[in-house]
């Protein structure tokens, strides 16, 4: 394996990783990208698939093109397609793509890792044919294929207007969209909203379309089973209280093939929280955040978090903070001389974009009653099918803490990692032992961050040049 | 035919490629991956969960949920990251 080194590695190639490198090339430093994805733009601008092209490009297709371009032209080295599975201090990254294993040295570190959705499980989401509302911007935005031929769209917080909207458009059937949120819930985000009048509009339009198209919004609603044998078949939806706790009040059946769910973004901070990075309990910015100082860095020196990794405000914020990490980084290397005034510029922009992200954010977060959603028979755990049933058992038994829940069920120990149940699997923990979200804590970090295929990461070597140390004398 | 759920307007694609699944003969274009190809083609279920046996396929369609891990070339893969070529062998768990 090689060994690469740099000033500065950004992890993630969406707007906040790609402005921190377009930034951090300005400052003169050296630096290198590393992406899942094989092209920039993260999940908002998100390219089409290879050899798939938009007759009439949107908004978003247009500034993900602006984005590649920079990021292109802007001299830092550019990994695609590659995951990085561990971080270490010092900092060193190792990360695996289709050319095998590649290791990367760097003396600042940008974490520029984005979101995941938070899922809330319901009985039948195992079920073919229900995804992630993320899942159906990736099938719209860079397949142009649509979620099914009559969905419903169900959850909290701004995509589901987003993918609704987007299905409509696109020639598609929304059954209904379900939303958790009351609608005076949203009207109270008005004043923030009403910062960004460009985005306020576009949400309006959508409702606007999709009462055009006859879609019922039912607001203050939540699925309570999805049904079907082998596919999806029917969803059952009935009514919420403000705790989204289960309501009196009439059920609704729909016969629909496709389930969009999913319930706002997860700051994505596994590897803040592998680097040892201090984090702190943020509700309003979608959980667990890392402790960031105005130069965007961590409690470990060289350490930066940009966009939404660092609290969910959203893609809009997101390259300011991808330019202060930069700078940061720049400063600690101190090559960022002369940059105060333009900090400050950076800071304000930053914080204005952020106030509507963040109020979306707040909006789709589930307060830690909308437990009582989760009906015992539900799967929570995927990947080790772990029911609520089984969990609350544990719990019960004396599991106190994610990791407790984890050594007694192995809840979280699958391919996925824990990435979508822990949140889930806290609010039962919390629910069954009075303990806050915040008290839980965070679940540990392990490597490996992604699956990766063990003969990538051993790489090629003979047996006869593995070192076998001499004998303990007798 | 099972229903295709590609939007056609104002879309190009690349010519249509044919690979396999298990025994079955598909097509989908180039480039597309195997996850968004098998879904809009109407192949949903991808796995069966290893403890009880329940169907299950691609969920996240960004590798973070592991739920579309099929077989390409004797290899575990996530069908969401591989790219639909000619000729290739895909087969379910």
């Amino acid at each position: 394996m090689t060994d690469e080194h740099f000033d500065l590695i950004v992890l993630g190639a969406g707007p906040a990783g790609a402005a921190a490198a377009v930034k951090a090339c300005a400052l003169g430093l050296r630096t290198v990208v590393i992406d899942e994805a094989l092209a920039g733009g993260g999940q908002v601008y998100r390219a089409p698939a290879e050899g798939l092209a938009l007759a009439r490009p949107g908004a978003d297709q247009q500034s993900g093109e602006e984005l590649r371009r920079r990021l292109a032209e802007c001299g830092a080295m550019l990994v695609h397609n590659h995951r990085a599975w561990l971080a270490g201090p010092g900092f060193v990254v190792e990360a695996v793509g289709d050319g095998g294993a590649r290791r990367f040295h760097g003396d600042c570190l940008v974490a520029a890792t984005g979101a995941m959705e938070r899922h809330l499980p319901v009985a039948g989401w195992t079920l073919p044919g229900v995804i992630g509302l993320a899942a159906a911007t990736v099938l719209l935005k860079a397949h142009k294929v649509l979620p099914g031929r009559n969905v419903v769209v169900a959850g909290s917080g701004p995509l589901l207007f987003l993918v609704a909207a987007g299905i409509v458009a696109a020639g598609g059937r929304v059954a209904a969209v379900v939303d958790a949120n009351p609608l005076s819930a949203w009207l109270s985000r008005l004043p923030e909203m009403a910062a960004r009048p460009d985005l306020l509009a576009r949400g309006i339009g959508w409702a606007f379309a999709l009462r055009r198209a006859g879609v019922p919004v039912f607001h203050g609603h939540a699925l309570r089973a999805i049904g079907g044998s082998t596919d999806v078949e029917g969803v059952l939806i009935g009514p919420i209280d403000r705790r989204w706790r289960p309501a009196e009040g009439p059920a609704r059946t729909l016969a629909v093939d496709g389930v969009c769910l999913g319930f706002g973004l997860l700051p994505a901070t596994d590897v803040t929280r592998l680097l040892g990075a201090a984090h702190s309990y943020r509700p309003g910015l979608g959980g667990w955040v890392p402790d960031l100082d105005e130069n965007m860095e961590t409690s470990v020196s060289g350490l930066f978090v940009a966009g939404d990794a660092g609290g969910v405000r959203g893609a809009d914020a997101a390259p300011f903070s991808g330019e202060l990490a930069a700078i940061g980084a720049a400063r600690r290397l101190g090559r960022g001389v002369g940059e105060e005034k333009q900090q400050g510029t950076l800071l304000r922009s930053w914080r204005r974009a952020a106030r509507f992200g963040a109020a979306m954010s707040s909006l789709a977060m589930p307060p830690p009653e909308a437990e009582a959603l989760i009906p015992d028979e539900a799967t929570v755990c995927r990947c080790e099918c772990l029911s609520r049933a089984v969990l609350d058992r544990a719990i019960e038994a004396g599991s106190r803490t994610l990791a407790d829940l984890k050594a007694a069920t192995r809840c979280g120990m699958g391919p996925c990692g824990g990435k979508v149940c822990m949140e889930a699997a806290a609010m039962l923990v919390a629910a069954a032992t009075g303990a806050s979200r915040e008290a839980l804590g965070q679940p540990s970090a392990r490597p490996p961050l992604r699956p990766v295929p063990l003969d990538a990461i051993a790489g090629s070597f003979d047996y006869d040049d593995l070192p076998i140390p001499a004998p303990a004398p007798l | 035919m099972p229903p295709d759920l590609r939007i056609e307007d104002g879309v190009i694609r690349k010519a249509a490629v044919g690979f396999r699944l298990d025994d079955e003969d598909m097509s989908a274009p180039e480039g597309e991956t195997l996850a968004a190809a098998l879904f809009a083609s109407g192949v949903r279920t991808l796995r069966r969960c290893p403890q009880d046996g329940s169907p299950r396929g691609a969920f996240c369609f960004m590798g973070i949920c592991q739920e579309c891990a099929v077989l390409v070339d004797g290899r575990v893969v996530e069908a969401c990251r591989v790219a639909v070529a000619d000729g290739l062998e895909v087969r379910r768990l």
